[in-house]
Parts: structure tokens; C-alpha cells; sequence
């Protein structure tokens, strides 16, 4: 893998394009309180990548996300995005810059239909208000069949057409994971964060999951930053792969450089500490 | 019928049939496939201009006349335009099982030499491409969804619909081409050629000609009346003769619309919302069907669960007198026709099945419960006996001449007899061709003068006509003591019971019967649900003691109801275990129909075999298992070893144990 840093990206070994920077994380660090989640850490997010960030347990994984999704304001550094710097902003207008997430404790609304639940990830597309939807009347209804078309592809992607209608309570683990990838793909995003899809799932589902993934970056172009505890979903999956250990990122780089880095080793196996 | 009497004038194959269906029914819908949630309609005359841009792409691509193009992928509408976009440019199609694994597929691939396949997605052309090397024939792939096909290799891979545009813009350039090839096509050029799943050895190639599938469809389409406005369900196996003859054959000859389901899993929704008028499917969809709506009963409150125990009691007693024509009393009547609008109407609703007006079961025997279950509700529920190398029907129940132990009387055409050890033979217009490069076989099965053995051991009951059938004409033999052994007749019986999915007896030249018993996971799972047995697998369930216990009774019941028979009172069940895994046609213990091949199963599981004759109360095994993308693996498992009481038979003595 060529892994300069050319600023019009590089090809991966399945020949994919990645292009040039689309996020940069500059020197961040996280405080709640007088805990330090992420001391200092910089990397970037390509256009059309997969990108994964791993490290045992309480390593700030999730706070990175969070930064990303911008839930989090860091108290130092700076996020750039699409080349500009991103100010401090409420989670609807970095849904509205073409940010989507799935989370690690599944959000869906669990009395509705799986169908309802994909829909809710169409809102920034709809324009009519609650009045004009409560009489579902011209432009309202037209807005509906337009956004359920969008949904019912996606619905078709991920292959969920049997439980379509079904409660998002009844649905066991594996799939209420799907339905929460649905929502975050209704949206159309340019990135999309997912919170350890494949936790506490089967072999066969984690395949599923992993399939999906694959075929979302392909068919769509979307770029994946993703948080997996799996090292082998993660090793297969992404094109480069931040890791991070206490707060700190300890490694960076294509999956087999990641596999080699000794300080990565360490962490995962662990060393007596001074 | 109008159509008999065209079927001089030049109706001799598939392709003139859909000629003939988009002039005479232009706008009618013709195919209808679920997708993005919404129900997509072709006519039968868009119907012909797709198939017409297909065979004009294939054309195209260089499909010579004679060449046989693999059709793999589940029932949509693209695929039954593939063949006879295929017959009409003078191809076979050959249609294969899409759950088959790679090994499978190669083996068929080669042996019919196939140049081109046309496939489903990704998971298709992966096997495909898995086998081709040693596939020296084979040439170009067409595939129907593009998802993750991006990156492959596209010189021998084509998208379907690009297939269809390039045979759009050089139509100019082939449409005489193709027009010729099409006057070509005769009453006995090659339809289509099916593989029969083989219970035993390697699959045959079934070779069955516009002769044999036109005079079938016609011959069944007017033994129950079908007409254009009938509406089917396409959701069995593409692969299968069944399928065939239902989805393509019959709705070609009389115009009626084939609805193609959004994905496996939705077909009981889809059922639902299409609501078929026509319905074919073997009794293990039935059984199933059944055992949902009982464990959703189970479920429900005691109130309705009494209600419907009433309705159904009342359906059991004057439903199928009313389906019949025979006279009920007015009362009766009355109570009947409450309860449909209370409890039949909408649990048929419920099913999907308000609408049928013709229903067949066939492949298996359909348990008496089962059967009756649905003929009380109102469902004209028959069943057809048959086979791939008839193109179907042998025989098959008139109207009003309905029931659960015999097939019925020969179809229209078919010529029925029974052999000296009671064999069933038959001729007729639909009899095969040959087997495809196995004359060997061809002249085993079928005589000079036509006649087809069909394997199965039978006889026509004196005072019906109807044919009865006994087992397959190899699995029925003979116990140490002489008695008969028919494996078939108890393993239904037991089958019968929701809890079990699958049994195999055996017995054949022994002094007992033993068996080994598949539970069904779905009906077990509810019932430990219920009497909070735990559980964490399928294994640990088939051998909890309760479980074990639960099986045991119904295995004693069966037992009970074997002794009253005379002459198979020999087969009762003396001991049995519950496997400790299902049953599968991954690893080649059934037949991707799910017939249960009984050969391989004695082999594979001959030390459990040997352990139920023993007086061991456990047994010890490990056991190879195939996942579904061809790898291998063992599970071992303890299982325990019951004895189940049996009735003592005077004419011959049991071992009192």
C-alpha cells in the first residue's frame, strides 16, 4: 500500500481510490473534569477509506467518536472538515454537514417498526411540518413517497424486507444492529461512524455485518470510521487503522504495520507498567 | 378451451406460447415480483419484449442453438425470462438448486457442458467462479444484482440488464437471426432439462420436451379448470419439475400471473398480500403453517384458545362433507358459516389462503391432522402424485374425490399400471425424453414401449380406483421373522406430530424396529418456552430428559397405532434416540428436497445404529457437519438410548424386554 502522504490520496491493495483528506483531527485533547480521555492526538480520514480505531478497553475510543460527531467539544485542537475548521455545533447541524452514526448501546426506538425507525433517519430531507404531515396532504405526501423510496433501497441493501413492519422490540441483537446501519445510511451520509458494530455478535452475523460494511464503502463511496474490538474484523476491514491506549495514540498505519508496531503488541498483551 | 384447439396451429413451444399470450392477452399482467416494498407488474406483452432483448443479447454474446445455459438463482421473474429467452434462441435452459454448494453445481455444470450461466448475486458468481477452471466449457456468467460485483473481473461477466441493452441496440442485427431460430423450435425440441435431486447416486439430467411440458400443462390446466385469472405464488425451487410446470408451463399455456415473493424470508406476508388462487406446496409448508397458528394458540388467551377449539372441532366435523358436496344438516350449516365468518375466514386470511380455489400437496405424505386441518376450513387441499421424468402429474385427486391415504386416479393421458411386485409403472404424453448422456439409465427406467418405472410400490384399491402408495419400492422389505417392513408408513406417523421433524426407522432383515428422530426446533423451542425448560442449543435441547420423555410418549402412541395394522404391525419401535443435530442437505443426508437418504445415513451413523440394537443405555458419538460455505467440522454429543413400550402382536412374538 502506498501510504505517502500525497494529498490526492492513494490506491489500496483491492485497488480502490482513496482520496484526499476529508476530516483531520489536530492535536486534541479531552478533559471531563480532571480525567484526560484523549491527550494530544492527531490523524485524518481520507474520502472513500475505512478507517478503524482500536484499543482495549477505557481507551478513549468512544470519546474519539464522539469528538468526530462532534457530541464532544474538545478542550484542545482543532477538527477540520472538508477543509475548513469546524466550529463548536449541535448534533443536527453535523447530521445537516453529511455526518451518520450508529452507537455501541443500540438508540432505536424500540415500539417502532423497523420501517419507522429508517424513516427517522430521513428528517433532515423533509421539509413539510408537523401540520402538513398530520393532514398527509400534497406536498407532504409527495415528500413521504420520495424518502421511501430512498428507504426502501437501503432496506434492500441490507436485506431486511422481512421485518420491514416488525417492532424494533421483537427483533433479536444482530439485526436491531442492521436496522440502526439503515437509519444512519437514510441520511445519505459522506461519513459514517459506527460505534462497534459487531459487538456481542455471532460469527456468522459479525460476516453479515462485515459484508454490509464492505458493500456500503463500495456501492455508496462512504467513508467508515469505525471503533471494533475484533482485532480480525478490524485487520480485514479498513484500509488504516489509529490505535490508541490510554488516552494516547500509539499507533497509525495499514493494518499490517499496525499488526507488527511493538507499542501496539504491548498494549493488547500487556507489560508491567513503571 | 379456445387454446386446444391452437394448439395445432403452431403453439408447439414455449416461446410461441408467449407470442401467443401477448397478443391475445396484451395487458394483462403477466409476472410480479415484490420489490422496494411495492408489487411490480409486467404484461404478457412486456413480458415478450424482455424476453425478446434478452435472447437478442444472448445472440449477441455467441449462444449457439444446442448450447445448455445454467439458470441459478431464487424464482424471479428475469429468471423465467432467461429460459425462455433461452428456448426461444434454440438454448436449454438448466435450471439449478441455488442452495446447492459449488461441488454440486460443478458437477452438473460439466456434466451437461453448459457455456453460460445466468445467476442471481454476488453469492452465485463466487461459486461459480469457485469451480470454473475446472469447467473447460464454460464461457460467460450473467448476473441479475450488481451489489459488490464492482470490482470483479468483467470480461466473461455480464450485468443482466447490459446483456438486455446490447441485444436492444443490435436488434436490427439478429432479429432475423433470432426469428429463424424461433420458427425452428418443434413439438419435440428439448424444453428444458432438469436435474433430479437423487436420493440416490449422483443426479440425473431429465430431459423433457416441448411435447411433454405443453401436454402436461394442458392436460392439468383442464383437469381443474384454471383460466387467466388465476393467481400463483412462485416460491419453490426454480430447480424443481414442479415449479416448472406450475410457474411456467401451465401460466404460459392459459395466461395466468406468476407472482414472484421480495426474499425467502417474506414469503408468508407475500402469500398474504397476493392471496393465490392456485397453490402448490409440499406438506412440510403445510406442516409448518400448522404448527405456527397452533403455537400461537398455545400462546393466546384462554378465552380464544376455547373458541378455536370449538370452531375446529366443528370444522373437523362437517368441513370436508361441505367441501365434498355432501349433505349436512342445517344446524350444522348455520354453525359452520358462523364460525367462518368468526374464526375460518380470517385464520384462512391469516395464512394466505382465503382465495385458493385449487390447493395441491405432493413430494410426501401429508399427515390425516394436517390434511383435514385445512379441508375443514374450506381449502380445496388435494394431492397429486409424480415425478421429474413424468413432468409431474402420474395421478391426481378429482374434485370431490378427496382423501388423505390414496394419490388419486391417473391424470388426464397417463396410462397407469402395477407391476408383479407391486411397482407402479405409467405412460404418457408428458413421459421424459431420456436422461442426458446415460442411456444406461434411460433404458432401466423406461421400456421400449414407454413404459417408466417410478420406483414406488403401490396398488389401486378395488372399490375406488384410486392408487395408494406404500414406500419406495427399495425401502420396503422384510423383517428377520418375515413380517413387512415399510419404513415410510411410521416415520409419517410420527412425523405427524409437531414436535418432530424428521425420523428414519430402521429394521430391514432385523428381529426389531429401532429409529433415530429429528426434533423441530420451532415447536420444541415454544413448548420448553413454556414449561421453562432452559436450554442453549439445539443439541442440549434434543437431549433434555423432558424432551426425551415428551418424544417417548408420541413414539409409544405410534406404536399403539401400528399394532392395529396387520400386516405392519411388525414395525413398531422398540427403541430410538434424538439426534443431536438436524438433518441436512449440506452434508448430504437428504436431498435438496428434503427426502431423507436413507443409505448414507446407515453408513454415517452406523455406530448409533449398532448401540440402539445393543442394550447400552448411552452412546458416545462425533459427528462431521458442513457449514453452509463448504467447510467442515465435528460435534461430538452423549445421547441416551430410550425403550419405548410396545403392543405385543399375536401372530408373532415379541420379545418381552
Amino acid at each position: 500500500m502506498n501510504m505517502t502522504a500525497q494529498d490526492d490520496g492513494y490506491i489500496t491493495a483491492d485497488g480502490r481510490k482513496i482520496g484526499p483528506v476529508m476530516m483531520e483531527m489536530k492535536n486534541i485533547t479531552l478533559r471531563f473534569g480532571g480525567v484526560k480521555a484523549i491527550t494530544d492526538i492527531s490523524f485524518d480520514i481520507r474520502e472513500g477509506e475505512i478507517r478503524a480505531i482500536i484499543g482495549p478497553n477505557g481507551a478513549g475510543k468512544s470519546s474519539m467518536l464522539n469528538v468526530i460527531s462532534g457530541f464532544y467539544v474538545p478542550q484542545e485542537g482543532e477538527v477540520w472538515y472538508k477543509g475548513a475548521k469546524r466550529p463548536p455545533m449541535k448534533p443536527f447541524q453535523v447530521a445537516r454537514q453529511g455526518i451518520a452514526r450508529t452507537f455501541q448501546n443500540i438508540a432505536l426506538f424500540e415500539g417502532m417498526s423497523v420501517l419507522d425507525n429508517v424513516m427517522t433517519g430521513r428528517l433532515n430531507y423533509m421539509k413539510t411540518n408537523m401540520f402538513q404531515q398530520g393532514l398527509w396532504f400534497g406536498k407532504a405526501q409527495r415528500e413521504e413517497v420520495e424518502n421511501r423510496e430512498s428507504v426502501e433501497k437501503i432496506i434492500d441493501f441490507l436485506e431486511i424486507q422481512s421485518i420491514r413492519k416488525t417492532p424494533v422490540s421483537r427483533l433479536p441483537y444482530g439485526l436491531k444492529k442492521r436496522v440502526e446501519l439503515a437509519r444512519a445510511l437514510a441520511a445519505e451520509p459522506t461519513l459514517l461512524l459506527l460505534d462497534e458494530p459487531m459487538a456481542g455478535m455471532n460469527v456468522e452475523e459479525k460476516e453479515d455485518m462485515s459484508r454490509f460494511i464492505l458493500d456500503v464503502n463500495d456501492e455508496f463511496g462512504t467513508t467508515i470510521a469505525l471503533i471494533e474490538h475484533d482485532m480480525g474484523v478490524v485487520m480485514d476491514l479498513s484500509d488504516r487503522v489509529v490505535v490508541m491506549d490510554y488516552g494516547k495514540k500509539i499507533g497509525d498505519g495499514s493494518p499490517d504495520e499496525v499488526r507488527n508496531n511493538q507499542d501496539v503488541i504491548d498494549a493488547y498483551l500487556g507489560v508491567a507498567h513503571d | 378451451m379456445a387454446q386446444s384447439s391452437e394448439a395445432a396451429g403452431g403453439l408447439v413451444s414455449v416461446p410461441a406460447l408467449l407470442h401467443r399470450n401477448a397478443t391475445e392477452f396484451a395487458n394483462k399482467s403477466a409476472y410480479r415480483e415484490k420489490e422496494f416494498g411495492i408489487w411490480q407488474t409486467w404484461s404478457w406483452s412486456e413480458a415478450e419484449k424482455e424476453v425478446e432483448a434478452l435472447a437478442l443479447g444472448m445472440i449477441n454474446l455467441g449462444v449457439n442453438e444446442g448450447d445448455f445455459i445454467a439458470v441459478i438463482g431464487r424464482n424471479r421473474p428475469y429468471f423465467y425470462w432467461t429460459m425462455i429467452a433461452a428456448q426461444s434462441v434454440g438454448a436449454i435452459p438448466v435450471p439449478l438448486y441455488n442452495d446447492s454448494a459449488a461441488e454440486e453445481m460443478a458437477y452438473v455444470l460439466d456434466h451437461c457442458g453448459a457455456r453460460f450461466a445466468v445467476v442471481e448475486d454476488q453469492e452465485q458468481v463466487d461459486k461459480v467462479i469457485e469451480i470454473q477452471e475446472r469447467l473447460h466449457q464454460f464461457e460467460h456468467m450473467i448476473y441479475l444484482d450488481p451489489r459488490g460485483l464492482r470490482k470483479y473481473d468483467h470480461h466473461k461477466l455480464h450485468e443482466f440488464s447490459h446483456v438486455q441493452k446490447q441485444g436492444r441496440a443490435a436488434r436490427d442485427e439478429w432479429i432475423e437471426d433470432l426469428k429463424a431460430r424461433r420458427a425452428k423450435l418443434d413439438y419435440d425440441s428439448i424444453c428444458v432439462m432438469l436435474y433430479t435431486s437423487g436420493t440416490t447416486g449422483r443426479p440425473k439430467g431429465v430431459v423433457l420436451s416441448n411435447r411433454n411440458i405443453i401436454e402436461t400443462a394442458k392436460a392439468s390446466s383442464e383437469f381443474d379448470h384454471l383460466t387467466a385469472g388465476e393467481e400463483v405464488l412462485a416460491y419453490l425451487p426454480m430447480a424443481w419439475v414442479g415449479d416448472f410446470i406450475f410457474s411456467l408451463g401451465q401460466a404460459l399455456w392459459t395466461g395466468f400471473c406468476v407472482n414472484c415473493p421480495e426474499s425467502p424470508e417474506t414469503m408468508m406476508t407475500d402469500l398474504r398480500e397476493i392471496g393465490p388462487s392456485y397453490y402448490f406446496a409440499p406438506p412440510r409448508v403445510f406442516e409448518n403453517q400448522l404448527t405456527s397458528v397452533m403455537i400461537r394458540m398455545e400462546d393466546a388467551s384462554p378465552f380464544k384458545k376455547k373458541l378455536f377449539d370449538r370452531a375446529m372441532a366443528h370444522a373437523h366435523k362437517v368441513g370436508p362433507q361441505l367441501l365434498d358436496g355432501k349433505p349436512v344438516g342445517a344446524m350444522d350449516r348455520l354453525k359452520y358459516k358462523f364460525y367462518d365468518l368468526a374464526i375460518y375466514g380470517p385464520l384462512k386470511n391469516t395464512l394466505g389462503l382465503s382465495r385458493v380455489r385449487v390447493g395441491y400437496t405432493a413430494g410426501e405424505a401429508i399427515g390425516p391432522e394436517i390434511f383435514e386441518f385445512y379441508r375443514s376450513l374450506g381449502i380445496n387441499l388435494k394431492q397429486l402424485y409424480g415425478q421429474t421424468e413424468a413432468g409431474v402429474f402420474i395421478t391426481q385427486q378429482p374434485d370431490g374425490e378427496v382423501r388423505n391415504d390414496t394419490v388419486g386416479v391417473p391424470s388426464p393421458g397417463v396410462e397407469v399400471r402395477i407391476g408383479d411386485n407391486g411397482e407402479v409403472y405409467y405412460r404418457s404424453p408428458g413421459t421424459f425424453v431420456e436422461y442426458y448422456k446415460n442411456p444406461e439409465s434411460t433404458a432401466d427406467t423406461k421400456d421400449a414401449e414407454g413404459w417408466v418405472a417410478t420406483g414406488d410400490a403401490g396398488f389401486f384399491e378395488p372399490d375406488t380406483g384410486h392408487l395408494r402408495i406404500i414406500d419406495r419400492a427399495k425401502d420396503v422389505g422384510k423383517m428377520a421373522d418375515g413380517s413387512m417392513f415399510a419404513p415410510k408408513y411410521v416415520e409419517n406417523k410420527l412425523k405427524f406430530y409437531p414436535s418432530i421433524l424428521e425420523v428414519v426407522l430402521f429394521g430391514n432383515g432385523r428381529e426389531k424396529c429401532v429409529a433415530f428422530i429429528n426434533i423441530d426446533m420451532n415447536a420444541v423451542g415454544s413448548w420448553a418456552e413454556r414449561n421453562n425448560v432452559a436450554y442453549s442449543s439445539y443439541q442440549e435441547l434434543a437431549g433434555h430428559p423432558k424432551v426425551l420423555a415428551e418424544i417417548q410418549r408420541h413414539v409409544e402412541e405410534v406404536n399403539r397405532s401400528v399394532a392395529e395394522d396387520e400386516m405392519l404391525s411388525g414395525c413398531q419401535i422398540h427403541r430410538f434416540l434424538v439426534l443431536h443435530k438436524e438433518l441436512d442437505a449440506d452434508d448430504g443426508e437428504m436431498t435438496r428436497t428434503r427426502k431423507v437418504r436413507r443409505r448414507i445415513i446407515e453408513e454415517k451413523y452406523a455406530d448409533l445404529i449398532d448401540a440402539l440394537y445393543s442394550d447400552a443405555d448411552t452412546v458416545s458419538t462425533k459427528t462431521e457437519v458442513t457449514y453452509e460455505d463448504g467447510r467442515k467440522g465435528y460435534i461430538s454429543a452423549t445421547l441416551s438410548l430410550r425403550n419405548a413400550a410396545v403392543v405385543p402382536v399375536q401372530t408373532k412374538q415379541v420379545a418381552a424386554e
